[in-house]
């Protein structure tokens, strides 16, 4: 049976592993490949890496390190930040990464996730989608440029035309990170995830809010998300990935031992 | 022992070479015939469709070579379906070395593609799943897929079953990426470097 993934989540800045509150506040947590090794080593299903920096620079990233993860780990994992084309995508593919990220090119330029999928194949295009809680208008709405606080700001798109525009042009994975719960540790945002899962046939990961075990076994039973993606509750060793596992298990949901 | 994997330029070729590197071998990536006929074992690593990497070998002039090579050769994911006689992805002829087809998964209503980890059942006694059972869990990501057949070695249930690993003679292949798989994945890697036919 397929099971439910757990994935770690590293942002990168200049090559550190970092770590801020809402996306912001940046704080180093340590370096990219011991990190990536440990958690490959403690039964993370997959990985995904977030250049937090490269969308809202405009400057062309040094990425080897993602030849340098690829070198060391046997789990699949994910880069994210500043493709902005195929040629980007493919250099990223060809040092080692199963799957690329995007997310402000492509509300800037749809059009890539298409030219991505023909290219590289629906497998490889995962699209990262940071989704904001609207109390004015009681909307969910997709952000961009969330790397950088300064430059963050609200797109045209609600975010349930984004996720049915983004499959249509050929996702072969969707990542909601609900940036309400970003960092805060209160758990995934249910009802979102819940909306968005009736519409995306694609494979759902959950991003933002996880803070305690209880939190997954919710993410994974109410909203039926193939995969939650937590940061702060793993690089702090809040929760370590075995025991979140065996109580997955305990709690009768998928998981790979 | 001089390993080849086939540059298909295709996505996972730097992985695959890691993954065997961790194993303790250097293999040479090459589309040079001269270099994957004198090879004692080949690797045909694949991501992408069906019908550019079949385009890629063509360019390269590499199907008569791969066809005749009598030494064992291992396909990965699209690489294992690019051994098949046809693929529906593309409409597009392949090696014909194992018989079988590459059809669009039929996941009964689950969703796709089918990415993630997920179990073997019904495995063979073949020197490439020494070790394997059906509690072991092989990391996933493709939409086709090849029906079970004889020439299946282990088979996947994911809404329907689907053969994950093939082999006939000299040749083999896994669905599933070892390389990515962990352990279990190194496992399979090294049953090949181990195998003699």
């Amino acid at each position: 049976m397929l099971a439910k993934r757990l994935i770690p989540c590293l942002d990168v800045r200049d090559g550190k592993v970092v770590k801020g509150v809402q996306f912001r506040n940046h704080e180093i947590i340590g370096d990219i490949v011991p990190l990536a090794q440990r958690y490959a080593e403690a039964g993370a299903d997959e990985l995904v890496f977030y250049d937090i920096t490269a969308s809202s620079d405009g400057r062309v990233v040094d990425k080897s390190w993602v030849r340098r993860i690829a070198e060391v780990i046997d789990i699949p994992f994910c880069v994210a930040g500043g493709i902005k084309s195929v040629a980007d995508a493919g250099k990223i593919l060809e040092m080692g990464a199963d799957k690329v990220s995007v997310n402000s090119p492509a509300l800037a330029r749809p059009e890539l996730i298409s030219e991505l999928n023909h290219i590289f194949g629906q497998q490889c295009v995962v699209v990262g989608i940071d989704s904001f809680f609207d109390v004015a208008s009681g909307q969910y709405q997709v952000y961009q440029f969330t790397g950088d606080e300064n430059r963050t700001q609200k797109t045209r798109w609600l975010t349930r035309d984004w996720v049915a525009e983004v499959q249509a042009r050929g996702a072969g994975e969707i990542v909601l990170n609900c940036m309400n719960q970003d960092g805060v540790r209160q758990g995934y945002d249910i009802a979102q995830l819940t909306s968005i899962r009736d519409i995306c046939k694609v494979p759902l990961i959950a991003s933002g809010g996880a803070g305690t075990m209880a939190h997954f076994t919710e993410v994974f039973t109410k909203a039926d998300v193939d995969g939650a993606l937590a940061a702060s509750v793993f690089h702090k060793g809040i929760i370590e990935i075995a025991a979140l596992k065996a109580k997955l298990i305990t709690d009768g949901i998928s998981i790979r031992p | 022992m001089q390993l080849v994997i086939v540059d298909t330029g295709c996505a996972n070729i730097s992985s695959v070479y890691f993954a065997v590197r961790r194993l303790g071998v250097e293999a040479t990536i090459s589309r040079d015939a001269r270099f994957i006929k004198a090879a004692d074992k080949v690797i045909l690593p694949g991501v992408g469709t069906a019908h550019n990497a079949m385009a890629q070998l063509q360019q390269a002039d590499l199907i008569a070579t791969l066809q005749g090579l009598q030494q064992p050769l291992l396909g990965i994911c699209l690489g294992m379906q690019m051994l098949t006689s046809h693929s529906m992805e593309g409409d597009v002829p392949c090696l014909n070395l194992i018989p079988g087809e590459v059809l669009p998964m039929q996941s009964a209503g689950l969703r796709l593609p089918h990415m993630g980890w997920n179990t073997l059942h019904s495995i063979g006694s073949h020197p490439l799943l020494k070790g394997f059972s059906d509690s072991d869990y092989l990391y996933f990501v493709h939409s086709f897929a090849v029906a079970p057949s004889l020439h299946s070695l282990a088979i996947c249930h994911y809404g329907n079953d689907f053969a994950a690993v093939i082999g006939k003679d000299n040749v083999v292949g896994a669905q599933f990426h070892p390389e990515r798989s962990g352990k279990t994945g190194a496992r399979l890697l090294q049953n090949f470097l181990e195998w003699q036919l």
